[in-house]
């Protein structure tokens, strides 16, 4: 038994001796796989959606290694400033709030529409009690609107407080809503008017990574002038999703 | 994974469910639970250790060694497990790799606190950039390990040292007229007899620490917990073959009865060893048991 131990220690640190030696470092893309279409774990229990197939395409075209890894949206900020992973693309709109504490590439995603999903067309927003995601510009706006904020750790979490009714609505991208209201039959409906909010969704990188901004910079400014964006905008958001002009 | 599920929409009933059920995301829960078992193997006996040598430190007759053994029960007993964990983790992860940056990349000379950045050079990333995914998750569940193992070492500690003071002052002041130095006296008459009063105080330890390992999450490592929230969450027919509503319910049973079956068998288990130690003690159980037999 000893020496199994020792001789797969002595396997595992030469292991990682012969991997230190070889190619350039892999880029871990840190995401969150709860917030569809952008980003979810498909039925194989893989990071799926259109910020995949996005992320895949601008590490191919900046010549990177990329590998994914999940982590929960509430630490998503931290764990890539303490560099468990390298960057947040994870639907993640960018915000003066968060760009004080980290860097974002120009967005994937053009500034998009947030919409409250509620039971019925007339529910109370302004006076009621609102759900939405912790951390999110969504939860924000809540907060300042007069509505009572009822914060979730996902948005799965939200949806469902609605449909226990512990919620009068649910306030979140619109582009997530569209397939809940869809799959719904009718149950959940959009209440009110469609709120402009953010600037777009970007990818994080921390503030001193500014060499693997510039790469991604580089990979986004290509994909958008070749239409690459916009065409996975249109199969993942639909038809009717804001693309790029 | 069978050969029937390649169009699930069209499968009905228990194909449907059998479909359902052996996706690559439900092997990814089953094998969760290996997870869960894996860690309460490992955990369990390096928390003993821990206990054992806090207990040890804290009857020390070497005054720092006390000092620490005392500190180290009480700090950690006293500060909420999920702050511990939280904290002590990054702070953990961050002191591996300031040790092997100093070490390795003696030459650099950025500070390695930029703000909110904390950046080392590549070559003391812990692990390596470069690393599989498989070592991240290795790394991640050690970092586990470790954590709950300080964490339930510090309360393990004040059992064992609560037990060591139990040991009825006769047989000690016997063995001391046989002889035999403190040292002999400790392994061969306080350590043997101990267990019998340490065993209900790490017995419900045993038990949180079952029911703990939740807090797996938090360390980033994907647990029952976390697989059973998302695959009961409810799905829309877009994003996967198998859509279905609010499941979570269903997903949480599945898991309450997997805790209590195990601490059911955890509690048949310790009885018996109790038994066992309880065999030829001084204790009211043991002269009971000699009556009994």
């Amino acid at each position: 038994m000893k020496k199994i131990i020792l001789s797969s220690v002595a396997l595992a640190l030469s292991a990682g001796v012969a991997l230190a030696d070889g190619h350039a470092k892999t880029i871990r893309m840190g995401t969150e796989g709860a917030y569809p279409p952008y980003n979810f774990l498909n039925d194989a229990g893989e990071v799926d959606g259109y910020e995949r197939e996005m992320g895949d395409e601008m590490c191919k075209r900046a010549e990177l290694t990329c590998e994914w890894v999940t982590n929960e949206w509430d630490s998503i900020i931290p764990n890539l400033t303490s560099g468990n992973y390298d960057t947040i693309i994870a639907g993640m709109s960018i915000t003066d709030e968060r760009d004080e504490v980290i860097d974002f590439t120009q967005n994937y995603i053009p500034p998009a529409s947030s919409a409250y999903m509620a039971k019925s067309a007339d529910a109370d927003l302004t006076g009621g009690v609102i759900a939405a995601q912790t951390s999110t510009i969504q939860a924000g706006y809540v907060a300042e609107s007069g509505a009572t904020l009822l914060e979730f750790a996902t948005y799965d979490d939200t949806v469902a407080a609605v449909m226990s009714g512990e919620a009068d609505a649910v306030f979140a991208d619109k582009d997530a809503l569209v397939p809940t209201v869809e799959a719904s039959g009718g149950e959940l409906v959009f209440a009110g008017d469609d709120v402009p909010l953010g600037g777009g969704v970007g990818m994080g990188l921390r503030e001193s990574d500014t060499e693997l901004k510039e790469k991604f910079n580089a990979a986004i400014t290509s994909m958008k002038e070749d239409g690459t964006i916009n065409a996975a905008i249109v199969k993942w958001f639909g038809e009717d999703a804001k693309v790029f002009e | 994974m069978f050969e029937y599920c390649v169009d699930p929409p069209s499968l009905e009933g228990l194909v449907w469910l059998s479909c359902y059920l052996t996706t690559g995301k439900h092997m990814a829960f089953y094998g969760a639970f290996g997870t869960v078992l894996l860690l309460l193997a490992i955990t369990a006996p390096t928390a003993l250790a821990f206990g054992f040598g806090g207990a040890m430190a804290a009857r020390a007759r070497l005054a720092p060694l006390r000092w620490f053994g005392k500190g180290y029960i009480a700090i950690v007993r006293g500060v909420p497990d999920i702050a511990f964990f939280l904290f002590f983790v990054i702070a953990l992860d961050q002191g591996i790799e300031y040790l092997r940056h100093r070490w390795k990349c003696p030459e650099w000379d950025e500070p390695i606190r930029q703000g909110s950045d904390f950046l080392v050079c590549q070559a003391a990333k812990m692990p390596l950039g470069n690393s599989a995914q498989w070592v991240h998750e290795a790394y991640g569940f050690s970092l586990a390990v470790l954590t709950f193992a300080i964490v339930f070492g510090a309360f393990a500690a004040n059992v064992l040292f609560g037990a060591m003071q139990a040991v009825p002052r006769a047989q000690i002041e016997t063995a001391e007229a046989y002889g035999m130095s403190p040292r002999q006296t400790f392994w061969r008459i306080t350590v043997p007899q101990m267990w019998v009063y340490a065993l209900p105080g790490l017995s419900n330890l045993w038990m949180v620490l079952i029911k703990a390992t939740p807090l797996l999450f938090l360390l980033g490592v994907e647990d029952i917990v976390y697989w059973a929230r998302d695959l009961g969450s409810a799905k829309t027919p877009r994003f996967t073959d198998y859509p279905h509503g609010d499941w979570r319910v269903y997903y949480f049973l599945v898991l309450l009865i997997f805790y209590l079956a195990f601490t059911r068998v955890s509690e048949v288990v310790l009885d018996r060893v109790m038994a066992r130690l309880t065999l030829g003690q001084a204790t009211t159980a043991g002269e009971a048991q000699r009556k009994g037999a």
